[in-house]
């Protein structure tokens, strides 16, 4: 009964935040500067009728309480509503859109992790001084490097000076390569360092002592002892690792010329689309709360001190 | 036979940033198969460092120089990782103090246990749940299967240092080496894991016993190591030991341990022969009808648990009360009631003859500084911004003038038996035993009729408990304040106590004079914590009587 009522808090939360995250897109695409009807014509033909015709079309003359209420029972129902720009429904902008997004977001994501993860143990503890301070070095140099200018740092060398890679597009894993690589190394920087701070104060607890005093090897305590006290803290910079991911896309699609959502936000955004920029921010939103549900979850499974009988 | 343990000359340095420290200064011993051999000493006097050198685990930066450091015949002083990896759990387990934090918190007890198994391939893995079961049975856990399942925070105290002492016999060494394996229990389970130790040395394993109290050595040790500073300043058998202690900081050990016996008495001073003990300065009158505390039928529940039902007491004024109970017994939860911290779902507290319970805090607040309380961890009631004069001077009355208060403060300080050098410390500066005095300071700043001690010797080394025991005593008798004195640790109550109260789930079991209740007991469960009480007369003190 007790979980029961936990999950439904939980559940109602995430609600709440979608429905501010929606309501606060809207407001401020209202408040922005430009006109919805000269947005819609763009570079079409401008007379009266036409103008009388969009405004019926779409609901314009409408008070802009009613626009805002319709908008959010349509979007209850799922839908996303017309692009101004496109003239098409705004989920089959982004559904097209999603999967190599979808791709390079989970490819970063995962590289960003599993090489934290390497980093963090491979130089936690004391054991090797010299590489430890190479790394926490080159993390926060990372961490501090906007992502673009790894990107084209990347593309230069592996790309124009030795061709490794493609320059640009969406063409097989190979393409995937260094815009997931870009994306990831900043993640990898402050997830390793989380870690690696993590596992030292782990290890210097008594239960490690007492793990080491059963023979256990060096690697044993990292991965079996110190690493799950270690997650704790990384667990909650899953939201950070999304927005980053988010974040980042848009950027690294641009300069590695992929295909995405980054470039549908961008020119909804540029050209005041307000159905596609409404749909990202909501999509974003829920995104966010799937992301610390599970991240809650997760620390249930991590530690089971959280767990209530 | 050789010994199964030889130790000559051991020398254990650190490197600190600051230079070289030397931890251990040349010691040797030795531990024969199926032997007990205590090292008993304070914080500081390297006897963890001996007994983790033993595994080589001394820690990073740790020096060892030995002419001879021999486990079961092998010289482990040019071992590398991998023979030491050899010889922990296998040849030489350890148990350390605490289970809560010695066994990982994020594991089942039955993967802890089972880990020695794994690492040394000692079983397979379909062999595997029912060895730990076996071995969780051995150390007597009830229910072994269930509780293979569970986490270290599901299981009491008493159980998880069990489940300790099964993950280091898993391997079968030849030698235990448990540092403190009692220090943060209760005395009846105290009991029974040096029962449990005393069985597993009954079946063949030779135990290195580490602890800063004689009285528990004095259970289950054949030899007695006192270690001071790094060195062994006397070694011998537990009789001889404890009953013509030969060396200086033996005897004064002994006489530091409070009792029945050392009531009225000094502790810190030290004697000139075994036994013998300096008087403290008489007190004032003691009035139990003029009650300080009144407090009745006092009952606190937590949802559906009652943690403390219908208690009633009172301390009369310049009366020491003596509140002894085991962890849960609910004797915290009443100082924070009488503390006025807590109100009570029934009962009333009555202070200085007004009411204390179930009145707004503005109507206490001017009362407040009658009443004083001590803390078990003095640091973390200081602000750890403030120095030590200000920590005293936020005490003193607001009457003082601005210009007389760093004055009242040295006095205070002196009082104590600190020097006026420490007003500008920071209180995480000072020893444990100088900032139990810092709290003592700001206790007894505005004159209180009544100070709550909580634990206030707890986290003390015997020596240093004596000295703050001491001090107490000296103040209460000057000042004449009443103590209302909470402990789990009988010979503490016993020595400074006049009345004591017995609590156990909640309730008041038994309550009286101090002397009738610990040597006439009525109640079953005060029976039982005396019979647990570790002391010194069971190894042969005939002259001390048993607190």
């Amino acid at each position: 009964m007790r979980a029961l009522r936990a999950v439904a808090r939980r559940i109602g939360a995430g609600l709440l935040v979608l429905w501010v995250a929606a309501t606060a897109a809207y407001l401020a695409l209202l408040a922005a500067p430009g006109d919805t009807v000269d947005n819609i014509i763009g570079d079409g033909a401008d007379t009266p009728d036409i103008r009388a015709e969009i405004i019926a079309q779409w609901g314009l003359d409408r008070p802009a309480v009613v626009q805002y209420v319709d908008y959010l029972v349509r979007l209850v129902n799922g839908d996303l509503g017309r692009s101004y720009l496109l003239q098409r429904p705004v989920s089959d902008v982004i559904g097209e859109q999603l999967l190599p997004t979808l791709a390079l977001a989970v490819a970063a994501a995962g590289l960003g992790v599993l090489l934290a993860l390497v980093i963090a143990v491979a130089t936690a503890g004391n054991r090797r001084p010299w590489l430890r301070r190479l790394s926490s070095g080159t993390e926060l140099l990372l961490v501090s490097t906007p992502s673009f200018l790894i990107g084209l740092l990347l593309l230069s060398v592996l790309s124009f000076r030795f061709r490794f890679f493609p320059v640009s597009g969406d063409q097989g894993a190979g393409a995937l390569v260094l815009p997931a690589v870009t994306l990831a190394l900043p993640i990898a920087g402050l997830l390793a360092q989380v870690l690696r701070d993590g596992l030292d104060r782990a290890i210097d607890q008594p239960f490690v002592l007492t793990a080491r005093s059963r023979g256990v090897r060096e690697r044993g305590v990292l991965l079996r002892h110190a690493l799950r006290h270690a997650l704790l803290p990384a667990v909650s910079l899953a939201g950070w690792v999304f927005g980053i991911v988010i974040g980042g896309t848009v950027i690294v699609e641009q300069v590695f010329g992929r295909p995405g959502l980054g470039q549908v936000i961008l020119s909804a955004v540029a050209n005041q689309d307000m159905p596609v920029v409404l749909a990202v921010v909501t999509l974003s939103a829920a995104g966010y709360v799937v992301v610390n549900t599970a991240a809650d979850l997760a620390y249930l499974l991590v530690d089971p001190r959280l767990r209530r009988s | 036979m050789a010994p199964l343990v030889t130790v000559e000359d051991l020398h254990v340095d650190f490197d600190t940033p600051t230079g070289r420290v030397a931890a251990v200064r040349g010691i040797s011993f030795t531990v024969d198969r199926g032997e007990c051999v205590a090292v008993v000493g304070e914080s500081g006097s390297g006897k963890s460092v001996t007994a983790r050198t033993l595994v080589g685990l001394a820690g990073p930066g740790a020096r060892i120089r030995a002419a001879r450091l021999d486990l079961a015949g092998e010289d482990v002083r040019t071992h590398r990782a991998r023979d030491w990896r050899r010889v922990r759990g296998r040849l030489a387990g350890l148990v350390l103090q605490d289970a809560l934090v010695s066994l990982d918190p994020l594991r089942t007890v039955g993967a802890e246990v089972g880990e020695v198994l794994t690492t040394h391939g000692i079983v397979g893995r379909r062999e595997r749940a029912g060895r730990v079961a076996h071995l969780l049975d051995l150390v007597h856990l009830p229910e072994p299967e269930r509780r293979a399942r569970q986490y270290p925070h599901q299981l009491s105290g008493g159980l998880r240092q069990r489940a300790l002492i099964a993950s280091a016999i898993a391997g079968e060494p030849a030698l235990l080496i448990a540092d403190e394996p009692t220090t943060a229990l209760d005395v009846t389970v105290q009991a029974q894991i040096l029962r449990l130790l005393a069985e597993r040395r009954a079946a063949g394993v030779s135990l290195l016993l580490i602890s800063h109290d004689l009285a528990v050595v004095a259970q289950v040790a054949d030899r007695v190591l006192v270690m001071r500073d790094g060195r062994v300043v006397e070694n011998g058998p537990t009789d001889r030991l404890l009953r013509a202690p030969e060396h200086p900081y033996t005897r004064q050990l002994l006489a530091a341990v409070p009792s029945a016996s050392s009531r009225g008495r000094r502790l810190a001073a030290t004697p000139p022969v075994a036994g013998a003990r300096v008087a403290l300065p008489a007190r004032v009158e003691v009035r139990p009808a003029d009650r300080v505390l009144d407090a009745r039928g006092l009952t606190k529940r937590y949802g559906e648990h009652t943690v403390v039902r219908d208690v009633t007491f009172s301390v009369g004024r310049g009366e020491t009360l003596g509140l002894v109970g085991e962890s849960g017994s609910g004797k915290s939860t009443v100082a924070r009631i009488v503390a006025g911290l807590l109100d009570p779902e029934a009962g009333t507290v009555s202070f200085e003859g007004t009411p204390w319970s179930a009145v707004r805090e503005r109507t206490r607040r001017p009362m407040r500084r009658r009443l004083q309380l001590i803390s078990q961890d003095p640091l973390s009631s200081f602000d750890p911004r403030y120095t030590v004069g200000q920590v005293i001077g936020e005490n003193l009355d607001p009457d003082v003038d601005r210009r007389d208060r760093r004055p009242h403060v040295v006095d205070l300080l002196r009082r104590v038996g600190l020097g006026p050098d420490l007003l500008d410390r920071h209180p995480r500066q000072l020893s444990g035993g100088q900032r139990q005095r810092v709290a003592i300071a700001r206790a007894i700043a505005p004159r209180p009729s009544l100070i709550i001690c909580d634990e206030p010797v707890s986290a003390l080394d015997v020596s240093v408990q004596a000295q703050v025991l001491d001090l107490l005593a000296e103040l209460r008798a000057a000042d004449g304040t009443a103590l209302l004195f909470i402990s789990h640790d009988l010979g503490v109550v016993h020595h400074l106590s006049d009345r004591v109260l017995v609590m156990h789930d909640g309730t008041v079991v038994e309550q009286g004079p101090v002397g009738d209740v610990f040597t006439h007991p009525r109640h079953d469960y005060t029976r039982s914590l005396l019979d647990a009480l570790p002391t010194l007369v069971a190894a042969g003190r005939p002259q001390e009587e048993r607190p």
